[in-house]
């Protein structure tokens, strides 16, 4: 269980109290890869199926060896999203599912709200790899679990967060998740790119970049998507980079200790500037390796007795 | 669900010898500090762990290696709601060829330290396996004994028995039983096993 739920679907809804729980259970997985044998016997016999309706390496990755890990049984199951439609599929899908008894089911998919609708319909748990531009919580959940690594704390934290927010199902997530933790979360990017009602998340629309990152803690570059519909809502990459593209120039504005996040596949020279990836600030490859630990914890506190508990 | 009275076991006195006088079985039995690694199960385990380290260095003159083996993950109630949190395991040395004594407060069904047993091998090959532990207190569900013992207490399967430690944030050194009616009597056996923080 993950507050009262036997997903995750997303980060709304989770106290601070729930959000604790994951990252501690997170924190004591973190030990299992540095050890000769790999791997605890915490989900043995329990199967994993990851539907990935939308290309995907790391997060598939991440989750596979996160279930292996644990010893259940990991089953990916590909899917081109291109000939399937919304509704009839997903459901035909969920049924195909049932019929294999997986005890989790990682989803990712190009519609929003399409693991909500499979929690639904399934008995075993599901947790969402990532849903349009709602949600990625496991994504959230790493980010928070890196900034606590690396600063100690959360709350009262300055987040800034750039780019795409509208298509960013990851700002979501870390929006709902940094704010209920207590820190302050400052979004910016083009006018285009910045959702109408995202302060009723929680997040405060900045005047400008410069704004955002004023005394920030925490700068978290999003990915400039163009395989989605970033192209069209900025003129040219160029022009953006120039406006919101992060370098050691603008670096200068965030606090000395500032940590760097970004949730890859890094755009060099676009969206974040090629000697920050690398410098001393960054911890993107931190959130990679973080991504591991915190996917074994969500598996872990799923994957558990709640089927038992039914039968 | 009614008061519960606690009756203390151990003072802080009556635990330093009896941590002394399992330093010094621990040094006899394996004729000196040679090979040895102490290897406590959180909590408290490292605590009394680290204090066993402490006697040796005062009678040896010789430093050993302590770490930290949580068993969460190879405990066989690991399905039960709520999952339990794992606890930090530390051991940052190899455990391959080493005498390890492995070291729990309290020893009670041995269930953890199958589990401890379970997750020692993951990290390695020992070269044998000894255990202490500062109470044992009957009630065992497998065939699992001590090497060491600080104290031996007949108890009721009813009854909880704590060992709080200055290291774990206390006001002092103290084993105590509770007793009385509680709640976890009228669930089911293996609700009492989860919920028992003694469980061993």
């Amino acid at each position: 269980m993950i507050g009262n739920s036997s997903h995750l679907i997303g980060l709304d809804g989770l106290t601070a109290g729930d959000i604790t729980r994951v990252l501690d259970t997170a924190a004591g997985m973190k030990e299992i890869p540095a050890r000769k044998i790999k791997k605890v016997p915490a989900l043995r016999g329990k199967t994993v199926i990851n539907l990935f309706f939308e290309p995907s390496t790391r997060t598939r990755t991440s989750f596979e060896i996160a279930a292996k890990r644990l010893s259940a049984d990991a089953v990916n199951f590909a899917s081109s999203s291109s000939s399937t439609s919304k509704g009839e599929t997903l459901i035909d899908t969920a049924k195909n599912l049932e019929s294999m008894a997986p005890d989790v089911v990682v989803i990712r998919h190009r519609y929003s709200g399409a693991p909500g609708m499979l929690a639904e319909r399934l008995n075993c748990s599901v947790v969402n790899a990532g849903d349009g531009s709602h949600q990625h919580p496991t994504q959230g959940l790493l980010d928070l679990f890196t900034v606590r690594e690396a600063k100690g704390r959360i709350g009262g934290l300055k987040v800034a967060i750039i780019g795409d927010i509208t298509h960013s199902r990851v700002a979501r997530s870390d929006i709902w998740g940094f704010t209920a933790m207590g820190a302050e979360v400052f979004v910016s990017g083009p006018p285009t790119m910045i959702p109408r009602g995202i302060d009723h998340m929680g997040a405060k629309v900045a005047g400008s970049f410069d704004e955002a990152i004023d005394n920030a803690d925490v700068i978290i570059m999003l990915r400039i998507q163009l395989e989605r519909k970033s192209g069209s809502l900025i003129p040219t990459l160029r022009e953006y980079s120039r406006f919101f593209g992060l370098n050691s120039e603008k670096l200068k504005l965030a606090r000395d200790d500032v940590t760097i996040m970004h949730p890859g596949p890094v755009n060099r020279g676009v969206e974040i500037s090629s000697d920050i990836v690398d410098g001393a600030h960054s911890v993107i490859l931190d959130q990679v390796e973080n991504g591991v630990a915190v996917r074994m914890a969500v598996l872990y506190l799923l994957g558990g007795g709640s089927n038992e508990m039914a039968d | 669900m009614q008061g519960r009275r606690k009756r203390k076991i151990l003072d802080h006195v009556e635990i330093k010898r009896a941590i002394r006088r399992i330093a010094f079985e621990i040094l006899e039995k394996n004729k000196g500090p040679g090979d040895l690694v102490i290897i406590g199960i959180p909590e408290p385990g490292p605590f009394i762990a680290e204090r066993i380290r402490g006697q040796i260095r005062d009678v040896e003159g010789a430093d050993v290696l302590t770490g930290s083996l949580d068993i969460t993950f190879y405990r066989d109630d690991i399905d039960d709601n709520p999952r339990p949190l794992p606890k930090v395991t530390d051991l940052p040395f190899s455990v391959r060829g080493k005498t390890v004594v492995l070291v729990d407060d309290v020893l009670f069904t041995g269930r953890t330290i199958r589990a401890a047993l379970d997750a020692l091998v993951d990290h390695g090959r020992p070269a044998r396996v000894q255990l202490a532990v500062l109470v044992d207190r009957g009630h065992r569900e497998l065939p699992i004994r001590a090497d060491f013992v600080g104290r031996n207490i007949p108890t009721g399967k009813h009854e909880d028995i704590r060992v709080q430690l200055k290291e774990m944030g206390a006001d002092e050194d103290l084993v105590y039983i509770t007793e009385g009616e509680i709640l976890s009597d009228l669930r089911s056996e293996d609700d009492r096993q989860q919920q028992s923080p003694d469980r061993s």
